[in-house]
Order: C-alpha cells, then structure tokens, then sequence
C-alpha cells in the first residue's frame, strides 16, 4: 500500500486552483499555509472528540448531580465546558490558529501588494462602468463593522489605499486553511453544490436573471455562470476590495457573464434594480454574517426583487434545532464568541421559514434539501468513499442545508 | 503610503500590517494569560520548525532527484567518532542554551543572603533622596 493510500487530511496548498490573480507564494509561504491546515485538522479531528467526551462523562454528568436536571440550553453548557481545562486549551489553540492564519496570509499580499493592486486594475480596466459597479455611498453597515469577521484585521472593507484588493487576496490564498481543501480547489464547492440541487430539483428551471447576494470574491458565484452561461448574472457585496478582486479573478478565469456590484442586500434600489427583475435570487453562507434586523429586511428585498415563478435559496449550516444535542449546538457556537462571527449563534435558532413567509412567500411553496460541495473529479470522490467517515469540525463542514422559496406566479 | 498601483510596492510597515489585530476585543481563555502568551509564541515556533523540515524535506527530494544523494544514505546515517563527539558537543550547547533560565534560577538558591537586588543597592547607594524621586 502507498503512502498516499494511507493519507487523509488536507491536500498541499500547491494543489489549489491558480489563476492571475492569486498572489505568489513562496516555498514557506506554502509551508505555513499547509502547517495551519494541518493544525486545524489536528484539532477538529483529534482534539475535538476528546471535548466531546469530557462533556459526556464529567461535564453533564456533574450538572445533573448538582442541579437535578440536564443542561436546558447551549449556553448554558457553553459556561459550564467553558471552565474545562480541555476545552480551555482547545479554544486557546483553535484562536491562535485563525490568528497565525491571518498574519501568514497578509504577509505573503502586503510583500506583494503593489503587483496584486496592479493586477487587478489591468483586469478591471475594461469593464469598469460596466461589469464592476463600485459605489462609494455605501456605506459598511454595523453588522460586518463592530468586529473584524474572522478576525481578518480590517475586515472585508478596509482599504490600505484607493484601489486595495489585498483583503480579498488574503482570504482566497488563505481560506483553504480552515476549509481543508474540502470546497475544491477553487473553494467554490458551495456554489457547485448549488447548481447540482438545482438540476436535480428544478430540471425546468432556466433561469434568464440571476443575482447574488453577499457574493464575497465570488468563490461561489462562478459555477453559477458557468452552469448559466447565457443568463445575466449580477454580484452584490457591500465591500469593494471584494468586488474589485472578484471581478479581476473571474476575468482571469475566463469568466464574463458576471457583473459585480456595491450594494447593500437590504435595499438595492441603488443599483436600480425593478421590481420582478430576477428569476434566482441566491446567498451562499451569508445570511449569519448579517443581524437580526438586517435578515429579514432582505428577505423582503428578495421577494421585490423575484419576478412570478422566481425562487430564491439560501445556504448555510444547519439550524439548531430540539434534537440537536446541546454539545453540538455549543461547539456549532464556537465561532460566533470566539471569531467574530457574532450573529452565527442567534441567527442558528431563527425559523427561517417565517422569516420568508413574513417576506410575502406562501408557506406553500418555501424549499428544502441539503447541499454538499460535490468532489471534482474521479479521484477525489474515490478518496472520499475509500476514507472512514469524516470527523466533523463543526460548523466548517462541507455540507449545509438549503431553504428557500418559490413567489407565487402571477 | 506606497502607491497601490506600483507593482513595486510593498507597504513598508507591511510586518505590523500583517501581523496587526482584529477588531473586536478577544477572549483569553487561560486564567493565566501569561500562559497564553506563551503558548501563542510556542505554536507560532511549531509552525516555523514545521515549515524548516519541509524545506529540508524539499531540499533532500530536489538533491535526490538530481543524484547528488540518496535519502536512504541519510537514514542509515551513522557518525564515526569525530563526527559524533562534535555533533554531541553541539546538542549539549544546544540544551544549554535551551535551558539557560533554568540553570540561573537554581543557581539563585545558591547566593548568599547579602546578595541585594540592583534596586535595592540603587537605593543603598542614592541614599533617602534617590528613592524618593
């Protein structure tokens, strides 16, 4: 038997998916990135059951004699496990990684800041005005400006200087870290999840206008147009490092049916956006770094925004529910307190559909299903049904679930 | 600031720039945050050591592949008499150098009780007024 028959965790950074954009990394460079994926795996797949059990055999056992009665809810847990040593040492590690992951990642772009900046504004050059919309009367809104997500310093939106792409450079080199490899080389296994549940679920379904929501650099968005090519695709984020590198990454990639534009996904009439424009209207784990006011309100933009017959998806991790048990549920939580993905906990316990109903959608026709980023090839699905189940690094598995709705025809 | 667009540019901060904090204040886990520190420091140098054998490792593949050595040769490696008495010396400068505090803390207990402190003779020496300033 090989060595790499043997093998399961993350692949080599090398082996991710290079375009024009990507910044240069050097032989350490590399190095880090596959150390702090080796690290997270660590942790998730040989760290993380041991918390499990700590929780099993001492934590809630010790909460039953003392009080009676099991822990009532994740916060409750969450005070209790908070104080074991174990999980002490586990979130200690599991921060200092995300921390080292940020500076190895910004080190590699900032060396190289100039050429990336450059880069970017050769691609985008042509299709400034028209496929890259950037509008600087939006304005970051409180929800991505209170805390840096994923301790990213300076968030999605800080600029370094007019022109800046380096945010977006930094999480394309560096999201492979805590994903593993397991989006694909692209990172882009949302996005082709997406399309898979859609040719299985809705094999009528052609859509002519599609947009995007919190589009990010567009990891996600690409398969999408690739699966659509004759449909208007447009891409909305609120920050414009994302969109100016997105952009650039899509032109290097060959892709051209993507417009990229600044907005606020809770009202984009700035974009001038009709009511009924779009058939697809589509968020890819984006809806917990939104808030609790903010959410709604876009639900109620997406149902303006869908023309009769249209549907809208939202993909995200599952939502607590009374059968998930409560470990779970506070080891889901993690990140929320812990990385600054501060609306991840309350946002997991909202009834999605009411939200959507309360958004003009008939309880009649909301959707459901699950969706998991789909092996690329013949190897790696070979690899993937070799493997003894995968560990689950809760809350940054490959697998999410999907709801959404159809508006009424007219 | 450098010019965003000058392919030459990198920010000349770009050290505190990559390694600068995140918004929002962050949870310290250990009830000794001392511990912590040093925990973030021990992982940042498992990452640096990580990061040096995979460049030996690339070293020994690019040597072998061009028949400069074989890796087997490295490990069946075994120094004769000089090599290792030097290779020995060198690991025990090594520990040395590893375990200097230690060493100086137990050599500590052996000072007399007239050892004083630096700020304690400070203020034998300056008299009343020094230490009142």
């Amino acid at each position: 038997m090989s060595a790499k028959q043997n093998y399961e965790g993350p692949p080599p950074w090398r082996s991710i998916g290079r375009h024009e954009m990507l910044p240069e990394a050097s032989h350490d460079d590399a190095a880090r990135f596959d150390f702090l994926a080796q690290l997270n795996h660590h942790l998730g797949s040989k760290v993380l059951p041991g918390i499990q059990r700590v929780y099993e055999r001492e934590v809630e056992p010790e909460q039953r004699r003392r009080t009676g009665a099991g822990f009532r809810n994740r916060h409750e847990v969450r005070r209790s496990l908070g104080r074991h040593p174990g999980y002490r040492s586990w979130s200690a590690l599991r921060r200092a990684t995300m921390e080292m992951r940020q500076q190895a990642g910004r080190m590699l772009v900032l060396r190289q800041w100039g050429a990336l900046n450059q880069k970017a504004q050769r691609l985008n050059e042509a299709g400034l005005g028209e496929s890259l919309l950037l509008d600087p009367a939006i304005e970051t809104p409180r929800y991505l400006a209170a805390v840096d997500h994923h301790c990213m310093p300076g968030s999605y939106h800080a600029e370094l200087a007019p022109g800046d792409v380096a945010a977006a450079a930094n999480y394309d080199a560096g999201i492979f870290v805590t994903t593993g490899g397991l989006l694909g080389r692209y990172s882009d296994g949302g996005g082709r999840g997406v399309v898979d549940w859609v040719r299985e679920h809705l094999p009528d379904f052609r859509p002519q206008r599609i947009l995007d929501i919190g589009c990010g650099l567009g990891h996600n968005v690409l398969p999408l147009a690739r699966a659509f090519p004759e449909a208007e695709i447009w891409a909305v984020d609120q920050a414009a490092p994302l969109l100016r590198y997105g952009h650039a990454r899509a032109r290097a990639l060959g892709v051209r049916n993507v417009r990229f534009a600044q907005g606020n996904a809770e009202s984009l009439a700035s974009l001038g956006f009709e009511d009924g424009r779009f058939d697809w209207v589509q968020s890819t784990m984006v809806l917990h770094e939104t808030s609790h006011r903010a959410m709604p309100r876009m639900m109620r933009e997406i149902h303006r925004l869908l023309a009769p017959g249209g549907i809208t998806l939202h993909i995200e991790q599952p939502q607590y529910h009374e059968k998930m048990d409560l470990c779970e549920q506070c080891l889901r939580d993690w990140d929320a307190f812990n990385n600054n993905e501060p609306y991840w906990t309350r946002f997991h316990e909202v009834d999605l559909d009411a939200v959507l109903v309360e958004a003009g959608f008939a309880s009649g026709a909301l959707l459901h299903g699950g969706v998991f980023a789909p092996a690329e090839d013949a190897e790696a699905a070979a690899a993937r049904e070799d493997g003894a189940p995968r560990s689950e690094d809760f809350g940054r598995s490959p697998a999410w679930r999907l709801v959404g709705a159809r508006k009424a025809a007219a | 600031m450098s010019d965003p667009a000058d392919p030459a540019a990198a920010l000349a901060d770009y050290l505190r720039l990559a390694g600068a904090r995140s918004k929002g204040r962050r949870p310290w886990f250990f009830e000794n945050r001392d511990a912590e520190r040093v925990l973030g420091i021990a992982m940042a140098l498992a990452q640096e050591l990580s990061v040096t054998r995979d460049r030996l490792d690339t070293l020994e593949r690019l040597l072998e592949q061009a028949g400069l050595l074989r890796r087997a040769d490295i490990e069946s490696y075994a120094p004769d008499a000089a090599a290792a008495a030097e290779r020995g010396r060198r690991t025990q400068e090594y520990l040395a150098v590893l375990l200097r505090v230690v060493q100086q803390e137990l050599e500590e207990s052996e000072a007399g009780p007239e050892e004083r402190s630096s700020e304690e003779v400070a203020r034998e020496l300056g008299g009343a007024e020094a230490e009142s300033q």
